[in-house]
């Protein structure tokens, strides 16, 4: 699997870490609402298709990435910095998710 | 000279000779021979014996789908087993044995299982071990008496146990056109994408290039086609852009056509060149595969079909025509099939006599009769083979006549004399690596063959592989896919011109014949034919199961033989066309793959090293060293003849006594710097440090998300937006990217950067009475007196000239300081803390005293921070701020995580004046027979030379409520029961008297 670093370029999986489901909304920090809380922590989505990633770049630039990938094919449709901004990638036509 | 050696002919250097031994007699072969065509060549014909029943086994085939000659090789002490004889290339010295045989290979009590055949029939294992449902024996328990016996008489090659000294290495590589085969097909594809300037690799699994070009007998432009195929390798070699990689076995296809390939650098060598990897593990990112893998041939399906002298007719042609060995005198073939006419030429041109050829088919063109009479063989068409004769070696076989529509056999069996019975069932193009790219193959009625799917992944296919199986064919998709796989236009030129025996390509539909006696259809697991309808019989209906229950298919060839004769009979049985009983899908690994080279440089002398600034001279002065995830540390100081123990004790005593230093610049070290750097830490620590002043330092814990511990160090102020966080040394890695997550993805408006800084700086503690006395001998440029330093304050000096920054902060519980300079200064430092040292008593101390220190004071570490335990569970609940929200504050009040009965710290003293062991259980009862009911679990231990006692660090239900309670320590698998008491984890100095001087 190849993922489009908008900073480094196409690199292979081996030097991204995976940070989880990039659907989760984390609760304002002073929030008191368990349920919320309990959803960010432990709810993941698990769709057989395209899905909201969290990869960080752990083995090059360290940049977190909203990766959007098929979960079936393992094709990389988007990838852009999760902090937003800047150039966003994929590796076939489509834009940032 | 050898029995079956040929007076000419074979592609082998009959000038080399080759000394080896197999079973540990002595063999010869020449240089080109693998194991398998050079026993031949000495007469051998038993090679092994099978899974099940212990039957005798000889070569089937001469290539990688070999699934009866499995043999182990020796180097020293080293066993590979499970190889192929027919991929062991063999040299000087080899040693290789037979497998599954005891006490050897021509007598095996095994054997006997044969006179049970009955007993081990298909799903044997799992009717029989399930076992009685009561009595001593039942369930588990009997499999477990019955497995020791199984393991030694069922079971394939033993692993050895000796360490794997070979290093191994593993390579990215990049290409416009990977070729996977090195055939006719492979070696036109390679070529065309060569000549269009691509860059090419071309992998072949065998240690020659040119597949069937090196034993087919055809000629290729005018000259035998081995020559040209050395011709176009000839050319290939000089092509910059092109990498010829022979011995290479491309076992996976995975996403984004990346494959996987094996090299097998040095096994055929006696002696490895200077440097030389035993085994090289490729990672090859294609721009487009041309899989150009070929096609095995099919055995058939009939009683004796296993029996040694019963071989495939092509490889018995390769033995001739390649290795100039025959593989009988007198040999019958017996096919459904037009191939085996040339193969039958072949063997005659070599020398044998072709007794007979055995059709299926009554309607036999007239160019495969004219074959037959050019090999002097009996045609005989509409006849199947129905037995076979002999013992370790073939003495004759039965016909008898055949009906091709309705399989029935008539008339009386004729008996005919031959050594050698060769089979073509047909053929099966080697799909695994289309399949393991992704969609499923399909069926070819007029082939009954299951043809590559539709590429789902950029790869084209070529050759045999499609289902082409001439030569000419071969050449042609050959160039056309190298020409598209390097994106040129097809070409008009003429082709190679290909002289090759006559022949249809389609076999009749002919997979077993049915006759009283075990037929084979997995040679490998010793499937038999009537054990697949057996299995369909008890209600196995689909080919999963039916696969899994008979074992079909799933030896180490993974079928490679089996895999369509198995699912025709299964089809048969089930009473539908093979297609709409599916096939399975081939997973990698194609052929086994060493783990050696899956680890690669991450294991051995490549792996990497982590060594402080002062490691050096750590070793220099005695320390025993201790791996610590990637680094080194001290692990003691030892002195003649000290115990490790012993030599902890005087370091630890030594430190409270006078003074001790460590090397802590293991320590993870982050630079939180920016405006909002103090924010950022208010919120990933659960205490403050926007409050804290610049130039002083404080202790700080995290928390997960989850609201568990995750991590504790201290963090120094160095600036108003400057923080130097350390980390504990496990973590460190870990700690960096749970910062730089929240910073990039929850809270990237803060503006903060991280840095990793561990190995800027060297890290020196220093601790004990006579710390700050031995400091203030040798730091320049600022007093470390307790007003200018104070406890977890921080000041800037020189030691040595070198600038160092000063903490006062203690781990130990001793007064002490922690001194920090630029890592390449480390030593000198180091030294120069020594050197003022002396007249003090300063002793270096390393891990283990570390440990004991820390244990007497009840300071957590990884081991109580388990990913389990909370602040409280910890006692650390003293710095779970309420003044803001923090990471993890949300959940860490929820229920479970506050319930009373919770594991938490305690100190446990062992009341026997034995040591205790880190996972012994606390249990509450003296039951050594039978601890029960754990109350808790040991998480660190040491003697303490401060109380004069084994204690220990503990995670136990219930926690301060049993101070003063006594217990027993229960660790049976280290035969230690015992009693205990059990106290607060602050053994020693409780109220800090100590580090506060
Ligand atoms: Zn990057």
């Amino acid at each position: 699997m190849l993922i489009n670093c908008p900073y480094c370029g196409p690199r292979d999986v081996i030097e991204f870490t995976y940070q989880g489901d990039g659907n989760r909304k984390r609760p304002q920090p002073a929030s008191q609402d368990l349920d919320a809380w309990n959803a960010y922590v432990y709810d993941r989505l698990n769709p057989a298709g395209d899905h909201n990633e969290i990869w960080q770049h752990s083995g090059g630039c360290r940049a977190h990435l909203r990766v959007v990938r098929n979960t079936v094919t393992h094709e990389i449709l988007s990838t852009a910095f999760a902090r937003g901004g800047h150039k966003s990638a994929g590796h076939k036509a489509g834009g940032n998710q | 000279m050898s029995p079956r050696r040929t007076e000419t002919g074979g592609r082998i250097d009959r000038l080399r000779t080759i000394r080896f031994t197999f079973d540990g007699a002595p063999y010869t072969g020449h240089a080109g021979d693998t194991l398998a065509s050079a026993l031949l060549a000495n007469g051998v014909t038993l090679f092994g014996r099978s899974f099940k029943y212990h039957r005798p086994r000889g070569l089937l085939a001469a290539g990688v789908e070999e699934p009866n000659a499995l043999v182990t090789v020796l180097r020293g002490e080293v066993r590979e087993p499970n190889i192929p004889a027919t991929m062991v290339e063999i040299y000087d010295g080899l040693v290789a044995v037979s497998q599954n045989r005891s006490p050897s290979l021509a007598w095996d009590i095994g054997a006997l299982n044969q006179l049970g055949g009955k007993l081990l029939s298909a799903g044997f294992y799992y009717k029989t071990f399930m076992g009685p449902v009561i009595g001593p024996l039942k369930g588990t328990r009997f499999w477990m008496f019955c497995e020791h016996f199984i393991r030694r008489a069922a079971g394939l090659g033993r692993a050895g146990t000796a360490p794997d000294t070979s290093r191994y290495e593993r390579m990215n590589a990049f290409c416009d056109v990977l070729v996977v085969g090195s055939g006719p097909a492979g070696l036109m594809a390679a070529k065309a994408a060569a000549d269009q300037g691509g860059r090419v690799i071309l992998a072949e699994l065998e240690a020659k290039f040119g597949g069937s070009a090196n034993w087919s007998g055809e000629t290729i432009d005018g000259a035998p086609a081995a020559d040209w195929a050395g011709r176009v390798v000839g050319q290939l070699e000089g092509n910059d852009n092109v990498r010829l990689l022979p011995r290479t076995t491309v076992w996976g296809y995975y996403d984004g056509n990346t494959l996987a390939a094996l090299e097998r650098v040095t096994d055929h060598k006696e002696v490895p060149a200077k440097g030389e990897p035993r085994q090289r593990y490729w990672a090859i990112r294609a721009k487009t595969v041309v899989l150009a893998t070929g096609s095995f041939e099919r055995p058939l399906v009939f009683p004796g079909n296993d029996r040694p002298g019963v071989m495939l007719a092509h490889a018995a042609e390769r033995y001739a025509n390649e290795y100039g060995v025959l593989p009988g005198e007198r040999i019958a073939l017996f096919t459904n099939n037009d191939s085996a006419y040339r193969s039958a030429v072949a063997l005659k041109k070599a020398g044998a006599a072709v007794v007979a050829v055995i059709d299926v088919r009554s309607d036999v063109s007239n160019e495969m009769s004219r074959l037959a009479s050019q090999a002097e063989a009996e045609l005989l068409a509409g006849h199947a083979v129905v037995a076979t004769e002999g013992g370790r070696t073939l003495a004759g076989l039965k016909v008898q006549r055949f009906e091709l529509t309705s399989g029935a056999l008539s008339g009386d069996e004729r008996s005919i004399h031959a050594d050698c019975l060769l089979m073509s069932g047909g053929r099966s193009p080697t799909i695994h690596l289309a399949s393991q790219a992704g969609a499923k193959a399909m069926w070819n009625p007029a082939r009954q063959a299951f043809l590559p799917p539709q590429p789902t992944q950029r790869w084209i296919g070529a050759g045999a592989f499609t289902g082409s199986f001439s030569t000419a064919e071969a050449i042609a998709e050959g160039r056309s896919a190298g020409l598209q796989a390097a994106g040129g236009s097809p070409s008009s030129a003429p082709l190679p011109v290909v002289e090759a025996a006559p022949g249809e390509p389609d076999p009749a539909p002919v997979f077993e014949i049915k006759a009283k006696g075990k037929s084979f259809v997995d040679f490998q697991h010793d499937v038999t034919a009537e054990d697949v309808r057996l299995a369909h019989r008890e209600g196995f209906v689909s080919v999963e199961h039916l696969k899994r229950y008979t074992t079909l298919g799933m030896a180490t060839d993974q079928g490679k033989n089996s895999n369509v004769p198995g699912l025709a009979i299964m089809a048969e049985a089930l009473g539908k066309p093979i297609p709409e009983v599916g096939t399975t899908r081939f997973r990698p690994p194609y052929t086994a793959v060493s783990i050696g080279s899956l680890a690669a440089e991450r294991f051995g002398d490549l792996k990497p090293e982590r060594l402080t600034p002062m490691h050096d001279w750590h070793v220099a002065n005695g320390a025993t060293m201790y791996a610590a995830g990637l680094w080194y540390r001290p692990m003691i100081y030892g002195l003649a003849g000290e115990t490790v123990e012993q030599a902890y004790v005087r370091e630890a005593a030594a430190t409270r006594e006078s003074a001790g230093i460590v090397d802590v610049s293991t320590l993870g070290k982050i630079a939180v710097q920016g405006p909002d750097a103090a924010e950022f830490l208010d919120r990933v620590y659960t205490n403050m440090f926007s409050t804290l002043a610049v130039g002083k330092a404080r202790y700080g814990l995290m928390l997960r998300e989850d609201g568990l511990a995750f991590d504790d160090g201290t963090t120094w102020r160095l600036g108003e937006q400057d923080f130097l966080m350390t980390t504990t040394t496990a973590n460190a890695g870990k700690v960096m990217q749970h910062l730089e997550y929240f910073l990039d993805v929850i809270w990237p408006e803060l503006k903060v950067t991280v840095t990793s800084v561990t190995d800027e700086w060297a890290g020196a503690a220093i601790g004990g009475p006579k710390a700050r006395a031995i400091l203030a001998a040798c730091v320049n440029a600022t007093a470390v007196d307790n007003a200018t330093l104070p406890f977890m304050g921080i000041v800037h000096g020189e030691i040595a000239g070198v600038p160092v920054m000063i903490c006062r902060l203690s781990f130990s519980g001793e007064m002490a300081f922690e001194v920090y300079s630029g890592a390449g200064y480390g030593t000198r430092v180091w030294e120069a803390l020594i050197e003022a040292g002396k007249p003090f008593g300063l002793v270096t101390y390393g891990l283990e005293a570390l440990g004991t220190m820390r244990i007497e004071k009840g300071h957590v570490t990884g081991a109580e921070i388990d990913g389990r335990t909370t602040a409280r569970d910890l006692h650390l609940d003293w710095m779970l701020s309420k003044k803001k929200p923090f990471i993890g504050s949300a959940m860490m009040d929820r229920e479970g995580l506050i319930a009373p009965d919770r594991l938490e710290l305690v100190g446990v003293i062992a009341l026997d004046n034995r040591a205790l062991n880190g996972g012994g259980h606390i249990v509450e009862e003296l039951d050594e027979e039978n601890p029960h009911d754990s109350i808790g679990h040991i998480t660190a231990c040491c003697y303490s030379p401060a109380l004069g006692k084994y204690i220990a660090l503990a995670l136990v239900k219930g926690g301060k409520a049993r101070h003063g309670t006594r217990a027993f320590v229960s660790d049976p698998l280290r035969n230690r029961f015992g009693p205990v008491e059990i106290v607060s984890n602050h053994f020693y100095d409780p109220d800090g008297s100590r580090l506060h001087g």
